[in-house]
């Protein structure tokens, strides 16, 4: 195939991305644009596979099936609620390739790219120090989100010190790289250091940073794709990898609106309670009432407008398919039912909405942070499943709380705000919330499913 | 010279068009944004495909093959699973 040719494939490949992306502003066309993109993506692959220079197909064709075979049955068997460390485990695969192809480019330049020399040394450290701190870093985000990765040591100056050290190393090793290029082992010394700040940097975030960390992770696999691209002189590549990065990054600042928070703040410092912090005790002492999901029944009873407030605890739980039967319920009964969704309930971001969605939950009734904030008021109940710190009314009322500032939910306007929890432990700001005390308020104490059936149980019996 | 300029122009102009596009989804979708503009960032394939085709010397060849690997572990599993997301969005309107 001539070079002009495949360009113009790879030109038509970049189209449909686009096109599939802009298929993602609304939920009817989405599956269509998703379509498309994947389109593409096999244009791209079969238009290279094509390609003249390539001589030995039997090792390709190799890693489409294995790599084909473990994502396809990663993809198909993750749950729903799992969704948020599959993304991460993917992008991290798709940095670590990212990182893999700058090095073959730099063993082999000739057979792969005819770029300027100086273009591919540049080009590949970027890739490599990306790719490779993505890879890490994703597979840390992976960890954590499953579980299996507990340790989360306190961002100390110690800790800013050595991640400072790392990248200093990692930019004169990227240096002499592109000095001499001859010395390889220089390469992979800096794929090494870009691979401990890749963890360095991820394993101090909390569990309530992590959208943002993923749409992190998720710019900057686009970001090692478009170094790549500079490296090859692939035009596809450079295309996709900066839509990639762009959306990442837009991601990335709204999930940082929505807690207040600066994108610095989230990697180098942690959120921990300032020393004016009121106490559990204080906070809660003798005031939290505590309810039976019978006398919780009898208030649903005569409500007709119901916000429901889903969050982690709900995720966890797998409540949301009971969660759509006691909404349905309440319908049925006459009420109407909203759910608000704070941009940063769960682990990544629209985790709620994919959520609920999988329960059937008419998208309809779905409403963002400021669209459904004026509506509290008029609420007879609101229904908080395993949410915290977006409902914590102290961010709105105490400046010295480390939360000030952040938008809530504010449910506390509600007439009668219930509260599905465990126990009346902090959430990930480890905070005290005034909310489970406050005299409208009702804890509903235990797990997000049982509960809610239980609450279904005793309004059927009403 | 000329290629590097011609590059940093696609490059810009490619961040241009995304941030309008992407603006634009509306946060119930963003979930799927996310794996779906992720699994677009396994475009590395090309070049992980071209890596391990070339023919010498062997450890580049290998490497790319791991590369492959990676690369459409990203690409398969990530359009999978935002099909999947995306289905269940789709469903209610029917």
């Amino acid at each position: 195939m001539g070079t002009q040719l495949i360009n113009i494939v790879y030109l038509i490949a970049s189209i449909c991305f686009i096109l599939g992306l802009k298929g993602l502003t609304s939920p009817r066309t989405a599956p269509q644009g998703n379509l498309l993109g994947a389109s593409g993506m096999l244009l791209a692959v079969l238009a290279t596979l094509l390609d003249q220079h390539i001589l030995t197909y039997q090792l390709i064709i190799v890693g489409l099936v294995v790599g084909g075979a473990i994502g396809a049955y990663l993809a198909l068997t993750v749950q729903m609620t799992a969704m948020p460390q599959m993304v991460a485990a993917f992008n991290g695969f798709g940095g670590g390739a990212s990182a893999l192809v700058a090095a073959t480019a730099l063993i082999a330049p000739g057979d792969l790219t005819s770029v300027p020399p100086i273009q591919l040394y540049v080009a590949s450290t970027a890739s490599g120090l990306i790719g490779a701190a993505t890879f890490t870093g994703s597979m840390v985000a992976w960890a954590k989100l499953q579980g299996t990765l507990l340790w989360q040591p306190k961002s100390d100056v110690l800790q800013k010190i050595i991640n400072g050290g790392l990248f200093s190393l990692c930019l004169l090793l990227a240096a002499f790289v592109v000095v001499n290029p001859t010395g390889l082992w220089a390469y992979w010394l800096l794929v090494a250091a870009a691979a401990v700040l890749g963890v360095m940097l991820t394993v101090p975030i909390g569990g309530a940073d992590m959208p943002v960390v993923i749409a992190l992770l998720n710019s900057y696999s686009g970001l090692a794709a478009a170094a790549t691209g500079f490296v090859l002189g692939n035009n596809v590549l450079i295309i996709s990898g900066s839509l990639v990065g762009a959306s990442g990054i837009i991601l990335t600042n709204i999930m940082c609106k929505a807690m207040n928070r600066s994108l610095v703040h989230v990697l180098f410092g942690t959120l921990g309670p300032t020393a004016e912090t009121a106490t559990a005790d204080e906070v809660y002492g003798g005031k939290v009432k505590s309810a039976s999901p019978e006398e919780a029944a009898m208030i649903f009873d005569t409500a007709r407008l119901v916000i429901i407030v889903p969050g982690y605890g709900m995720a966890v739980a797998q409540a949301q398919h009971a969660v759509r039967d006691l909404a349905n319920l309440l319908e049925q009964r006459g009420a109407e039912v909203r759910y608000a969704i704070h941009p940063v309930a769960g682990r990544m971001p629209g985790h709620m909405n994919v959520l609920l969605a999988e329960a059937d939950v008419p998208y309809e009734q779905l409403y963002a942070l400021e669209q459904i904030n004026d509506s509290f008021p008029e609420a007879d109940v609101a229904l908080v499943i395993g949410a915290n710190d977006v409902v914590n009314p102290t961010a709105r009322e105490d400046s010295s709380s480390p939360i000030y500032g952040m938008p809530i939910l504010d449910v506390d306007k509600a007439r009668t705000v219930m509260i599905i929890k465990r126990s009346l432990s902090p959430g990930f700001a480890g905070i005290p919330n005034p909310l489970f005390a406050a005299p409208n308020a009702l804890m509903l104490f235990g797990d997000g499913k049982d509960m809610v059936r239980e609450l279904i149980a005793a309004l059927k019996e009403q | 010279m000329d290629m590097f300029i011609t590059s940093v122009t696609v490059f810009l102009l490619a961040i241009f068009v995304g941030f309008e596009v992407i603006t634009k989804v509306p946060p119930t979708l963003h979930t799927p944004l996310m794996s779906g503009s992720n699994a677009i960032s396994g475009i590395t394939v090309v070049g992980a495909i071209v890596a391990a085709g070339s023919k010498e010397p062997l450890v580049a060849a290998v490497l790319g093959v791991v590369a492959v690997i990676f690369a459409t572990i990203n690409v398969v599993g990530g359009f999978l699973v935002t099909n999947r997301m995306l289905l269940m969005f789709k469903r209610k309107k029917n």
